[in-house]
């Protein structure tokens, strides 16, 4: 079930993108299409963040993930790069958790 | 300027793009070394791990698949998260073809090559050779770095122990939001980000793993079609 997953959806990824480098370019004149398409990444990025970091199974948590988002936060208010802000947001929890056991 | 194919591009011109886009293929394929290990700390095989990168060759749907994975969600919800969120590649496709002007199977081949990184380093070139050489060079520095740094991180990943001791799980969602941030610069997006958050934790309890992220997709949705809708009312009627 997770190949069939895995392959589906990597072969529908590249479908996508082949379907975006053959379709003619009129297609972006739907204002509609060409407005979802911006707005989903920003609403499945926003929500992929919050359920990463708050979400724990079907409960709702604040622990040392949190903690590693507010660093990574600060990581980008700095203007960090890319591989700095994961980093970043890993030693927090990381360093937090061996404190403080369980969190 | 009758056909961008037509102009030359000199020597330097093709140096310089060729090390900026080299640049950014180094520093984005390094961080397969994160996607490799998050994702057999979610549970998956370094061979599936290495198939993700390979065949779906997308980093956020990569991460999205297997975050979904991560928390015990089903695999159809992982899959379809990974795909909405691909959704965007074919604009840059849309975007990107009559610019770089691939036929027949050059274009098939390049096609796996349409992300973000390579997207950024051609799209606003001026002339065709620019952009191809912008576009190949990230786009096939890239592919070769992102796959080798997934299968190091993945191997790396099943010799640390428990991911958690080493912050993975908080290494995710500092991606997430890394590769959200910069469309943040826009007042409609962040208005977007925060309630397609509030709504996506509003049916954490309620719903499968997975399934929060997808309802997020529906907000999207949802925003495209009354922001168009407000739009075309305020217009002046054409006479």
């Amino acid at each position: 079930m997770t190949w069939l997953a895995i392959l589906g959806a990597g072969v529908g990824c590249y479908l996508l993108k082949l379907a975006g480098v053959s379709l003619p370019a009129r297609v972006l004149e739907h204002r509609l299409i060409e407005r979802v398409a911006d707005l989903i990444p920003v609403a499945l990025l926003s929500a992929l963040v919050a359920v990463q970091v708050f979400a724990d199974g079907t409960d709702l948590s604040v622990d040392a993930r949190a903690a590693g988002l507010a660093a990574a936060v600060l990581a980008l208010v700095l203007r960090a790069p890319f591989l700095v802000v994961v980093f970043v947001a890993a030693a927090t929890a990381a360093l937090l958790r061996l404190a403080f056991p369980g969190w | 300027m009758a056909d961008p194919g037509a102009q030359e591009l000199t020597e330097p011109e093709r140096r310089v793009i060729i090390r900026d886009s080299l640049g950014v293929g180094v520093a984005t394929g390094l961080y397969g070394v994160s996607f490799g290990a998050v994702s057999v700390a979610a549970g998956l095989s370094v061979l599936q791990t290495c198939a993700l990168s390979l065949v779906m060759f997308t980093g956020a749907s990569q991460f999205a698949f297997v975050g979904v994975a991560a928390a015990g969600g089903p695999p159809l919800s992982g899959a379809l998260t990974a795909l909405m969120l691909g959704t965007r590649n074919t604009l840059y496709g849309l975007k990107l073809a009559p610019l770089l002007g691939f036929r027949g199977w050059r274009r098939t081949a390049t096609a796996q090559l349409v992300i973000d990184e390579s997207t950024a380093m051609s799209v606003l070139r001026a002339s065709r050779p620019a952009a191809r050489v912008g576009f190949l060079t990230t786009g096939i520095s890239v592919f070769v770095l992102w796959n080798a740094f997934t299968l190091v991180g993945a191997v790396a990943g099943n010799l640390i122990g428990d991911p958690r001791d080493y912050g993975l799980d908080a290494a995710v969602g500092g991606a997430f939001l890394a590769l959200l941030w910069p469309r943040l610069a826009d007042g409609r997006n962040r208005v977007l980000a925060v309630c397609a958050a509030a709504v996506a934790l509003g049916v954490v309890p309620v719903t499968a793993a997975g399934v929060p992220v997808l309802v997020a997709g529906g907000v999207a949705l949802l925003a495209g079609i009354l922001t168009v809708a407000a739009e075309d009312s305020t217009e002046l009627p054409r006479r």
